[in-house]
């Protein structure tokens, strides 16, 4: 998919995205010449066709994480099918990730949770709290920001779109 | 304004006092460059991880029938417990995602996935098999249920469940396995869905090299076999061999088989078909209790169904990408 500013006959550029949380996806795309923008709307049906695909508008912004699209779309997971992180989480809320250097440009630092950021994620279902907490913790890595607090959780989920984590 | 580059075209014409437009509108082949939505780099990145996890797979054996109740899991749970007596390390996909029998067939259940950064850790059940399957995902009780758009399901649930039969096979840790052996759940259409999910990924693994086909002695579930193989068939699968399950009922502890069904043997469909016949199952209840208790036997002891399992894993280990085959 690509959207084309006829008027310059320039391709768009992703811009930002809203997910408002009732299913409808915003993207916002805008022309790099004369700087018109353009939203790209979809109801919850489109969304779903899209995101069905395990696929995000405009790229990730996060690698995919195992399983991340069964885990994420199944309506009655299991709570106890993953091994349980509560140890990880409440002995040692300042333990850095353990995720190995990957593709990624920026030097990973050593991230530390406050207890109000642990007691949050504690209350994030077993089932996709280990997925939810890699996720933190890599926008974390990326930001250069080493203490995650619940406001860095907020502003996690307002840029990667994780309204519903 | 830019000029235009193509004469393909719509050819708009501006109108009078409209904003000035390019003279032709380009098409999207013309267009070079970034593609901003980049959904096609990202199934790009889901097929690598596929390829990657594959990598370490030496053979993929598909276990289908395009019947339903014909027996499918209960062969994949004994052939892989008697593969892996033979010290083979193998994997197995319970692909029936809405039907999961598998897990507890293998004696996953009660298992917990591990969740590492570089895939999920999968369960290991009897004989050392790992598997993946629903049954350790959702609920115990409560049927699958994705969440999404409650009206026209029939739209984009196709699309979710692929992509979970996708990532069962590319997001878990398997590691390096001599098989990967996967369920397919009835109906003709999803044996093609997981054609066009493994033939995507590269020449490596184009199809599958091995599939198995399970019927049982009926006329129609011969028919629906006949469907099946001509699906494979059409789709360039080299190596099909036609199971015939419950091929007679075996009493415990006697060697002849009393005749079960009054339709076409396995041979004779598989004549129909034109497939050959790799192996006749009897109906053993013995096996059967085991196999649904978590506790398939395979190849153990001396029954007339655990022969029939050693021969048909000694067949599949000189089959293609098979162990004795590789030597």
């Amino acid at each position: 998919m690509k959207f084309l500013c006829i008027q310059c006959d320039e391709v768009m550029s992703f811009s930002d995205r809203d997910l408002p949380g009732d299913g409808t996806i915003t993207a916002l795309f805008s022309c790099g010449a004369c700087g018109r923008e353009m939203a790209m709307l979809t109801n919850p049906m489109e969304t779903q066709l899209v995101t069905s695909l395990g696929v995000e508008i405009g790229g990730r912004t996060v690698p995919e994480q195992p399983l991340q699209q069964t885990r994420s779309r199944l309506d009655t997971p299991r709570d106890d099918a993953f091994v349980d992180e509560e140890a990880t989480l409440a002995g040692d809320p300042g333990s850095s990730s353990t995720i190995p250097a990957t593709e990624h440009e920026f030097v990973r630092i050593r991230v530390t949770w406050t207890s109000e950021a642990t007691d949050r994620l504690a209350g994030v279902p077993k089932f996709v709290r280990g997925m939810v907490k890699r996720i933190y913790t890599e926008y974390a890595q990326e930001k250069q920001i080493e203490v995650i607090t619940p406001d860095v959780m907020d502003r996690a989920r307002s840029d990667l779109g994780l309204e519903g984590m | 304004m830019a000029e235009p580059t193509s004469s393909s075209g719509t050819g708009n014409t501006p109108r009078e006092g409209s904003v000035t437009r390019a003279d032709t509108v380009r098409g999207y082949a013309d267009l070079t460059g970034e593609v901003e939505s980049k959904i096609v780099e990202q199934i790009g990145e889901q097929h690598a991880r596929l390829v990657s996890r594959l990598s370490e797979v030496g053979a993929i054996i598909v276990i289908a029938s395009g019947k339903g109740g014909v027996g499918k899991s209960a062969v994949t749970a004994n052939l892989a417990v008697a593969l892996a007596a033979r010290g083979a390390r193998v994997g197995a996909v319970d692909a029936d995602l809405n039907g999961p029998s598998l897990g507890k067939m293998l004696g996953l259940i009660g298992s917990q996935l591990e969740d590492r950064p570089d895939g999920i850790v999968p369960a290991v059940g009897v004989a050392g098999v790992k598997g993946i399957s629903t049954d350790l995902l959702i609920e115990e009780g409560v049927p699958l249920r994705w969440k999404g758009p409650a009206h026209d399901q029939f739209v984009w649930q196709g699309v979710t469940e692929a992509v979970a039969l996708r990532e069962f096979i590319s997001d878990v840790v398997w590691g390096p396995i001599d098989y990967l052996i996967i369920d397919i759940p009835p109906g003709t259409d999803k044996i093609g869905r997981f054609l066009d999910l493994v033939s995507e990924v590269g020449p490596s693994h184009l199809q599958p090299d091995q599939v198995l086909l399970v019927t049982i002695p009926s006329e129609v579930a011969g028919a629906v076999v006949a469907r099946s193989a001509t699906q494979l068939l059409e789709g360039g699968v080299p190596c099909i061999g036609l199971i015939g399950n419950m091929a007679g009922y075996a009493q415990p502890g006697r060697d002849e088989l009393l005749p079960l069904f009054t339709g076409p043997s396995a041979g004779d469909i598989a004549d129909a078909v034109g497939l050959e016949l790799w192996s006749e199952i009897p109906f053993d209840p013995v096996f059967g209790s085991r196999t649904d208790n978590g506790d398939p036997a395979g190849a153990e002891g001396d029954s007339i169904v655990a022969q029939v399992f050693t021969d048909l894993a000694e067949r599949v280990e000189h089959g293609p990408g098979g162990r004795e085959e590789k030597k």
